[in-house]
């Protein structure tokens, strides 16, 4: 194969790499766009709101700020889990495949109430 | 002279049912000429310094364990405080009172050494700063009569981790024991996902156990969950034991992990220690579950 070849074909897989990628990106943007927004706020020892309501196979992005420590946000039955830092807002796409009740909850120690600190999604169909 | 094996099967009837932990049979190799028979005592989370419904006695609890262990007819080799030695306050001041109060009370413990660790109470909020003014090191490891005891911290760090340097350091320890040696770890919250979605687990307590896995001889003493509990994972036995402040539900039982409420009529209902007889011949453990004795507060 010649040079010249070998670097038409390269070009070739790059441009379509990268417009898949692009068409990728766009389609994530556009997801996100859908997305429902659902703000949450940490502090000793709750989270507001800790009662949140989705519907099935909804596409959510949870918005989570923490007031007073680095809290944890757990989620064991996605086996996902974030840290929250305080003055920084922490972005968690998500998406509840069954309907049911799912919790979370703080796995940072935070002080004498953190057991109690936890909450629940409820996944309607 | 009666001697403890002798005193267990007299006395059975007086503490819990015995537990019988270990590769039944197994008889040891490595050593076994240097072992002997002995017991330890457990202890966990006395929560020095809670107060509230759940333990109306509070302020009395912890002395009667400290007065029943003095008691014991034959005195323990050592006693272990598997955590939890006082209840967390946001106060740096009124933690050190704490931990002061606690550390006088135990003083009156007849038995020498007593072996202490944190919890995430003792530790969490300051990783580990008060907690070492007072009672030393976090983790550690000592050998008695033929036992390998390594003590691990997975409370300092607020988020439940071991770490990658404690995790190195047990790496080294375990390298310098046989196969067959025989090991027991001491640690605050469970190694394994007991019940994650109460924070009853350890983040990189499977790096851990995948270290002890290659040792035939493993066993897990830990505290954090209030109540007697055995699991296995693999052949390495786990068991936790009361606490001496109040118990809590069954691991996942119900939406959250709320204290059982106090019984009047069977004040201390659900608080106990653990007597653990290891048996020198054959690789396993003996547990006997005991009240704590309610008498005059």
């Amino acid at each position: 194969m010649s040079a010249s070849r070998r670097h038409f074909l390269l070009s070739a897989g790059a441009m379509l790499c990268g417009t898949s990628l692009i068409a990728a990106a766009a389609d994530k943007k556009k997801a996100r766009a859908k997305a429902r927004i659902i703000r949450i706020e940490a502090k000793k020892f709750i989270y507001t709101p800790n009662e949140i309501t989705i519907r099935q196979g909804e596409s959510v992005i949870l918005e989570l700020t923490a007031l007073d420590f680095v809290h944890g946000f757990n989620i064991p039955d996605l086996h996902i889990r974030t840290d929250i830092v305080p003055g920084k807002v922490t972005r968690l796409p998500l998406q509840f495949p069954e309907a049911g009740q799912v919790s979370f909850l703080c796995d940072n120690f935070c002080g004498s109430g953190h057991e109690e600190m936890a909450g629940n999604f409820t996944v309607t169909a | 002279m009666i001697d403890r094996r002798n005193f267990l099967k007299l006395t059975a009837a007086g503490g819990g049912a015995v537990f019988m932990s270990g590769l039944y049979g197994h008889v040891l190799a490595a050593d076994a000429t240097m072992a002997e028979d002995f017991y330890f005592v457990q202890l966990s989370d006395s929560h020095w310094g809670f107060s509230g419904p759940p333990n109306p006695d509070a302020a009395n609890t912890l002395k009667k364990a400290v007065a029943a262990a003095n008691a014991l007819p034959i005195q323990p080799d050592f006693i272990v405080f598997t955590g939890d030695l006082t209840h967390t306050t946001d106060d740096p001041k009124e933690r050190r009172e704490r931990m002061a109060q606690f550390r006088d009370i135990v003083a009156e413990l007849k038995v020498k050494p007593v072996y202490f660790m944190p919890g995430e109470h003792d530790a969490s909020l300051d990783r580990g700063a008060a907690y070492k003014e007072y009672f030393g090191k976090t983790h550690y490891s000592f050998e008695h009569k033929g036992v390998n005891f390594l003590v691990l911290d997975n409370v300092s760090d607020p988020g439940a981790k071991i770490g990658e340097e404690q995790l190195s350091w047990l790496k080294s320890e375990l390298a310098k024991l046989a196969q067959d040696a025989r090991i027991v770890v001491f640690t605050h919250r469970p190694l394994f996902d007991l019940a994650p979605k109460w924070d009853w687990a350890t983040r990189d307590g499977d790096q851990a156990i995948a270290l002890l896995m290659p040792y035939s001889n493993v066993t897990v003493f830990y505290g954090h969950i209030h109540q007697e509990h055995h699991h296995s994972t693999g052949h390495i036995d786990h068991h936790a034991a009361q606490s001496l402040i109040f118990p809590l539900p069954a691991p996942g039982s119900q939406d959250k992990r709320t204290p059982l409420p106090w019984d009047a009529a069977a004040p201390g209902k659900g608080l106990g220690f653990r007597e653990v007889q290891a048996d020198a011949k054959q690789a396993r453990y003996q547990l006997q579950e005991f009240p704590v004795p309610q008498g005059q507060s």
